[in-house]
């Protein structure tokens, strides 16, 4: 086609487009949706959630996972347009990373030595990881579904990106099936959970977010 | 007149912001402003002008279909021109092609124009450098600068026959390689 042709098709084209806000309510609701109703039918929520409630320690995960959900985010809105660079809004990631070791070395520090061990490895050691990952994946897809409809020009810092926000959104469902809530177990733990999908996103970035 | 004087990053911007509120006239516009700077990155970093043109289109199209990812609180050109690197960045990644593309200032789109002049300035330094050393500044001496054949053989210490043989057997040699029968 004549390239002249083709811009009048182009300048005629009625379809209207869906803005970025939109398109990652969608693909990050319909995630977390997928995320909760999966670890509701395979995992459960735990038992003594009602109780739990009262302990301000109960809060402390989520708020964490949140923190680096809302993070996240804001550097994929960033690697999802053409010409422009997270900068700064990398130091939100930081902060957040920082804040959550801080709050575990002084948990750590303040405990007598023989309570280590039980804030180190909670009861769920072994699955945690694995748990936030597979109840991360569903967000991670809803994720790289609205990355392919924006245009990320550095497929793995974006597939990155998206991973951290998937993995802490998935870290945040997750939190209501585990029942550890130690900022220690919270800050190695999930982290490593939220880490994991934090590399599976740069590693899988250059296939998935061609365009 | 050339159109980077004209139109920069304020108008192409305004342009861009009127194209997604629907204006489809401002859009058109647009399109029709950026195509001649589009043409003329890529011919720059390509050697064949259909793939240019190939990548131009692509670009349009990119431009169209990707069009949500425009933060109108951010400049236009970075965006256009990160879109314009990455269709080139894809294409010489697929068709095998090494090479490197500098991280230029955003501007650089729109102060490129595809005038013929220069891109026939291009074509002859090409063309030139198939030539042997000494028969390239002979050429150039002649041909180019201007200088009389009595000039150039005192410059580069020939004789003017040695002169005159050189640089005919020079465009020869250049004529046959564009394929044109002396």
């Amino acid at each position: 086609m004549r390239t002249d042709a083709l811009i009048a098709r182009l300048a005629e084209d009625p379809a209207p487009f869906e803005k970025l806000s939109t398109v990652f309510a969608k693909g990050l609701g319909g995630g977390v949706v997928a995320a909760i109703v999966l670890t509701w039918s395979v995992l459960g929520f735990r038992s003594d959630m009602l109780h739990a409630v009262a302990d301000w320690m109960y809060w402390s995960k989520f708020a964490y996972a949140l923190a680096l959900a809302i993070a996240g985010f804001v550097v994929v809105e960033r690697l999802a347009r053409p010409g422009t660079r997270p900068g700064r809004r990398l130091l939100l990631v930081a902060a957040v990373m920082v804040l959550i070791a801080a709050g575990g070395l002084a948990q750590w520090l303040s405990a007598p030595g023989a309570a280590h061990a039980g804030l180190f490895f909670g009861r769920s050691w072994r699955v945690c990881v694995p748990l936030i990952v597979l109840v991360s994946l569903p967000i991670f897809v809803g994720v790289i579904a609205a990355l392919r409809q924006m245009a990320p020009t550095r497929p793995i810092a974006a597939g990155a990106a998206a991973g951290l926000l998937a993995g802490s959104a998935g870290a945040f469902v997750y939190g209501f099936h585990c029942n550890e809530s130690a900022l220690v177990f919270v800050s190695i733990w999930y982290s490593a959970g939220i880490a994991a999908m934090t590399a599976l996103g740069a590693l899988t970035g250059r296939w998935l977010l061609r365009w | 007149m050339r159109i980077a004087e004209v139109r920069g990053e304020v108008e192409l911007k305004a342009l861009m912001v009127a194209a997604l509120a629907g204006d489809g006239v401002a859009y058109h516009r647009l399109l029709k402003t950026l195509t001649p700077h589009l043409r003329a990155y890529f011919a720059r970093r390509l050697n064949r002008a259909a793939e240019a043109e190939d990548l131009v289109q692509e670009t349009l199209i990119a431009i169209h279909s990707k069009r949500a990812s425009f933060d109108t609180a951010q400049p236009f050109t970075a965006w256009l021109y990160a879109i314009a690197r990455y269709k080139l960045i894809d294409y010489l990644r697929k068709s095998g092609i090494r090479k490197t593309v500098a991280l230029e200032e955003a501007d650089a789109i729109t102060a490129e124009s595809d005038s013929d002049a220069a891109e026939a300035a291009r074509d002859v330094e090409h063309l030139l450098a198939t030539l042997p050393d000494a028969k390239r500044t002979l050429l150039r001496k002649v041909k180019l600068e201007g200088l009389s054949t009595a000039e150039a053989a005192a410059a580069t210490g020939m004789s003017e026959s040695a002169v005159k043989v050189g640089v005919h057997r020079s465009l020869q040699a250049l004529m046959k390689r564009i394929g044109v029968k002396p």
